[in-house]
């Protein structure tokens, strides 16, 4: 009798744990929305696609910080995805099997860097190189492009974009990488026999076998990069405004709630900043939950 | 296609995977490099004991900075990591269905969940019932971030615990939770205690929610219902702060930080390799 007890405790522990969790997000999400009520009523759907942010006036409109949110994590997985999946072949298919622990340890440690100091470096060393070299450089090549027209401050949009990408190489890599060695070995041995070359090997047959994950992993870099904030708050510039060139300042949604939270004291500004935590929790959640959900059902069978 | 052209296509692909990596590990070098050179230049002993003095005054130091941040990590352990291991023995040797699965899943997506996120939360759940920004806020806020990435490892590495070691204990006549306490959770110890160094690694480096929950305190404080400094929060603001003596001061404070993340992540490293 004693021994079930102890067992039904400890039953009950666990089960409380994972309830905690879940619980958790739940409450997560339910308390975003009712602090957030008053600014949903008041404003609305024109929330959404407003660009104004008139705290004397009380107006607000979230758009630019959606637009810059969407456009900084857009570039930044441009960038990093196909870094990524060249770093996640090299240390997978190319390099000797001794040392691909301590290679992808390198890649991994980037991903231990705590974001603040991704900002620091943003800040003082990229931007500047951005304004002097980076900036003027492309403008000479690809100037005709809006994207590239304007004049390079140093902190932007391209610098925010830049930080990201780095950022979330190796949350994109360790999993690709995971993926391509799961691809089994009598497969790419097939593939030799057909007297295919080393890259053929590659790109046919273990790209083509893990393609579903290696897109899942993609959208995780993704919904890493949409919730980034204090290294983004630091180089994103902190200007209110919507601008088709990279070289602009810009807002995302999680430099607008660090900024302005400071300054908040109205019930309404309080609650148009939970909207935004309400909107940025709504596009993670989904970006986040179709890869997780992705790599769970498809990848580890569950 | 001829031969001679898919040999040179090999070549060139081959070595455009290694100069992915190349710049890869490029960037990683020269943030920790451009760190390490502008940080070694002003660090100092003092400064470890020292609190924050106003920009122009010579001297002053990360003190309260480093006790705070030690606090807080301490409080998110408490919490994070006995939640963590529980989670992992649910999901492995109780769960089986729906909920299991969910916790796999919310668990999965909260462990790369923006933190801003979770110290608004926390703002919204601890700050505003108790009218002060807190050590405790800032404690429940990384505790929930450490939750996630503890449940992880412990589930990952009690998932390798053979079913002959469960079987062998049942056979003496151990109840179930004495034999999970006593066999399983001993022999996947070291997958948890490098998941562990790894989070707390993680919740070190945290900004975005102590921000919205412990704030900041620039003198000496140990309590748990007043605002408390972190390195962190020390750091963002000295960086953003428009003074060089501040600046140079988020460099030596930064150098710090980097160099506790980074020993931690190699013990983590060394000490999960070296049983596997």
């Amino acid at each position: 009798m004693k021994r079930n007890l102890g067992d039904i405790i400890f039953k009950i522990l666990a089960v409380l744990s994972s309830l905690a969790l879940i619980s958790l997000v739940l409450f997560l999400f339910v308390e975003l929305v009712i602090y957030s009520v008053p600014s949903i009523k008041k404003f609305g759907i024109k929330f959404l696609v407003e660009k104004i942010w008139d705290p004397v006036a009380e107006k607000y409109g979230a758009l630019p910080a959606i637009y810059g949110t969407l456009v900084t994590s857009f570039f930044a997985l441009l960038i990093a995805f196909p870094l990524s999946i060249g770093i996640a072949i090299f240390i997978s298919e190319l390099s000797p099997p001794l040392l691909q622990r301590p290679l992808s340890f390198i890649i991994e440690l980037l991903g231990a860097i705590p974001s603040l100091i991704y900002g620091m470096w943003g800040l003082f060393s990229l931007a500047p190189l951005i304004q002097l070299k980076v900036g003027p450089f492309l403008q000479r090549i690809l100037g005709f492009l809006p994207l590239f027209q304007g004049y390079p401050i140093g902190v932007g949009y391209l610098t925010a974009s830049i930080v990201l990408s780095i950022m979330i190489i190796p949350t994109i890599s360790s999993l690709s990488r995971e993926i391509l060695m799961a691809v089994p070995k009598d497969q790419r041995e097939a593939g030799y026999a057909l007297g295919m070359t080393k890259w053929e090997v590659i790109w046919r047959v273990v790209l083509g076998n893990a393609k579903s994950g290696i897109f899942a992993a993609g959208m995780l870099g993704l919904g890493r990069a949409l919730g980034e904030a204090v290294a983004v708050t630091m180089v994103i510039g902190n200007f209110y405004d919507i601008s088709i060139s990279l070289f602009s300042p810009g807002v995302t949604i999680t430099s607008v709630i660090i900024n302005e939270f400071a300054e908040a004291t109205g019930q309404l500004k309080i609650s148009v900043l939970m909207e935004l935590a309400l909107i940025l929790f709504i596009i993670t959640f989904f970006v986040m939950g179709f890869a997780r959900y992705y790599i769970l059902k498809r990848i580890e069978g569950r | 296609m001829s031969y001679k052209r898919r040999k040179a296509i090999n070549k060139v692909m081959i070595f455009i995977s290694i100069l992915t990596f190349l710049i890869g590990a490029f960037f990683l070098f020269w943030i920790l490099g451009d760190i390490f050179l502008k940080g070694i230049r002003h660090i100092n002993l003092r400064m470890f004991v020292e609190l924050p003095k106003p920009p122009g005054v010579p001297g002053g130091g990360i003190g309260n900075a480093l006790v705070g941040t030690l606090i807080l990590t301490i409080l998110a352990s408490i919490i994070g990591i006995p939640i963590g291991i529980m989670v992992g023995v649910y999901v492995n040797e109780y769960g089986r269905g729906k909920l299991a699965w969910w916790t796999k899943f919310l668990s999965e997506v909260l462990t790369s969940f923006p933190t801003i996120i979770i110290g608004v939360f926390v703002y919204l759940i601890v700050v505003v019932p108790m009218k002060s920004f807190s050590a405790l806020a800032g404690g429940i806020a990384l505790g929930i971030i450490m939750l996630p990435i503890i449940a992880k490892s412990a589930d990952e590495s009690i998932k390798m615990v053979p079913n002959s070691l469960r079987e062998a204990a049942y056979a003496l006549g151990v109840p179930k939770w004495r034999t999970i306490l006593k066999v399983v959770i001993p022999s996947a110890s070291s997958g948890i205690i490098t998941g562990i160094m790894i989070a707390i690694a993680r919740v070190m480096g945290e900004t975005a929610p102590l921000l919205f929950t412990s704030l900041n305190n620039v003198y000496w404080s140990l309590s748990l219902t007043k605002p408390i400094g972190s390195l962190t929060v020390t750091i963002f603001n000295y960086a953003t702060s428009p003074y060089d003596d501040w600046r140079n001061m988020a460099y030596a404070s930064a150098l710090v930080l980097v160099f506790l993340i980074l020993i931690l992540n190699i013990i983590a490293r060394i000490y999960g390799g070296r049983k596997k």
